[in-house]
């Protein structure tokens, strides 16, 4: 039934049009993007974490896979940067596959061993012998193709696709399967699901939306480093975005991006000190009060969050 | 054999402790089966074996005339049989998911008119329906689980233990109702018990010692063997 869907879509309708109105009367385009980008790596995330239980700590290595895939498909083999962005993407599942092995971990043992294959990832891309393709530590120039406007809609396509897909997984037998799968693996492959497909495939889809954001940012920067891509902030961010939104919804990990990344934008750049303190406090409420999120809140309450 | 499941020879275990010892039997199209053993018998562990839970070490698993013996759960499941453990049901999902869960492989049509005849059997669900499965109580877990495993209308249903942790009332309900399914659905089934209760509607009943098949026939023929009468029944001459 296609009606189940219409909450789901209200809201992601909602949040293509503020962000296509918004430039109009906002002129910070660059915050616009950086918030897009989180959006889209806090639904990315969400895939993967909210619906299978996996925590990967070592999500920014799709990102950079992403930026990196792209990166070298423009320079290298002059792609448009549009389908540049879709490279990336491409790599990062690529680099998902690699890592496939990895489910058969649980818990902080995934969580690890995904952190030591994104620093894996990041020290070969950083390596110096490995110049002539990545430039090294020496970093990517993609100044030749920048485009701020043309980069920014991609990255509004990229999180409308990062949310759809949410809105897929939140009301369909796909996503009820995977929830299944998080609960209780026997359970759920004696109702018939195929554990390792469906899991394996709700880890590239995260990978996907990883890498598309990655390249998407990429060709926005114009010029960017291996430590920049590679950098472990994005990982922690976007985890403790989608933990203070609330996992499993379309709205949840967006309500905690738009909250916590404002929030780092307005105090933590002027005035870092008071941010870590803030942060640190809200962490601490979130974990003795709120461990489901803001979204749980309304759920508690018998309301339906899309 | 030819039946709807031929379990030949099978013996299985756990790690390198093995638990069955060459156990074979067979449920017939539209027969109700009951595998009636102690403790420790090895019930678990055969229903986990028929399933593909736990690998056959040796034997053969036959169902629907085709050898199943290594293929995965999912795709077993799939073949026709349902299967309900005793936990049976996801505690973090409605009633309605779980259900949904059920009838994963059938279109969502087929699914919410399953589900409608499944609350015609199983009232309280109904109203339970948006309810988490884990705030139900024992005996609406268990009809839960039923229901759940009939979602996808399996040509087979085997069921480990539907008794255990139930009241005596509950039990009778249990038994009602799937005594009911039997005669209304024409369902083939394979209870693994204990509690002799469920005697009443079996067609045919083997008997399961320590990983082998002791026994197999009709009540009467149970009632008439001394040495079963004593081990179940607690009658002796």
């Amino acid at each position: 039934m296609l009606r189940r869907y219409f909450p789901s879509l209200g809201v992601i309708l909602a949040i293509v049009a503020i962000l296509l109105c918004l430039p109009h009367f906002y002129s910070n385009q660059s915050f616009l993007f950086n918030m897009m980008l989180y959006l889209a790596l806090a639904e990315g995330l969400n895939i993967i974490y909210g619906f299978t239980g996996y925590l990967p700590f070592g999500y920014v290595g799709f990102f950079g896979a992403g930026a990196y895939g792209a990166a070298i498909a423009i320079t290298l083999l002059h792609i448009s940067p549009f389908f540049g962005v879709i490279i990336g993407g491409i790599a990062a599942v690529l680099i998902g596959i690699i890592l496939i092995p990895l489910l058969r971990l649980s818990g902080a043992y995934f969580a690890i061993a995904n952190l030591a294959a994104s620093q894996a990832l990041y020290f070969v891309v950083a390596n110096p012998s490995l110049e002539k393709i990545t430039q090294g530590p020496y970093g990517i120039d993609l100044s030749s193709v920048y485009n701020a406007d043309a980069s920014y809609y991609t990255m509004l396509g990229v999180l409308v696709f990062a949310m759809l897909l949410v809105a897929y997984m939140r009301n369909s037998n796909f996503g009820l399967s995977l929830l299944a799968i998080k609960e209780d693996q026997v359970t759920a492959s004696l109702a018939g699901v195929n554990v390792v497909k469906a899991r394996s495939i709700a880890w590239m889809l995260s990978a996907f939306v990883a890498g598309l954001s990655g390249a998407a940012f990429g060709w926005y920067t114009a010029v960017f480093y291996p430590s920049t891509v590679f950098s472990l902030d994005v990982s922690v961010f976007t985890i403790v975005f989608v933990l203070f939104g609330g996992i499993g919804t379309v709205a949840g990990p967006l309500v905690g991006t738009l909250i916590l990344y404002s929030m780092y934008n307005f105090i933590g750049i002027s005035t870092p000190q008071y941010f870590q303190l803030f942060y640190g406090l809200l962490i601490i409420v979130l974990v003795l009060f709120l461990p489901d999120g803001v979204a749980s809140i309304l759920q508690k309450g018998k309301v339906y969050v899309p | 054999m030819g039946g709807l499941l031929d379990i030949e020879v099978l013996e299985s275990g756990y790690g390198s402790t093995q638990v069955l010892w060459g156990s074979s039997l067979s449920v017939a199209l539209n027969q109700s089966v009951v595998l009636l053993g102690v403790n420790g018998a090895g019930k678990t562990t055969l229903l986990k074996t028929i399933v593909g839970l736990l690998g056959a070490w040796k034997g053969r698993i036959v169902f629907d005339g085709k050898d199943i013996t290594s293929l995965k759960p999912n795709l077993r499941i799939a073949g026709g049989i349902g299967y309900m453990s005793e936990l049976g049901i996801l505690p973090n999902l409605t009633v309605e998911e779980n259900l949904e869960l059920g009838g994963y492989f059938r279109a969502e049509k087929d699914n919410r008119k399953r589900a409608e005849e499944m609350f015609e059997y199983f009232p309280d669900l109904r109203e339970y329906r948006k309810k988490m499965g884990g705030s139900l109580s024992g005996g609406q877990r268990k009809m839960l689980g039923v229901a759940k495993t009939l979602m996808s209308s399996p040509k087979l249903v085997i069921m480990d233990e539907p008794s255990s942790g139930l009241s005596p009332k509950f039990v009778k309900k249990v038994i009602e109702v799937l005594r009911l399914l039997h005669e209304h659905e024409k369902l083939s089934m394979l209870i693994a018990e204990q509690n002799v209760s469920f005697l009443d509607f079996a067609e045919k009943i083997y008997i399961l010692d320590k990983g082998q098949v002791t026994f197999g026939g009709d009540v009467e023929q149970l009632k008439g063997n001394d040495t079963i009468r004593e081990t179940y029944f607690g009658i002796s001459h």
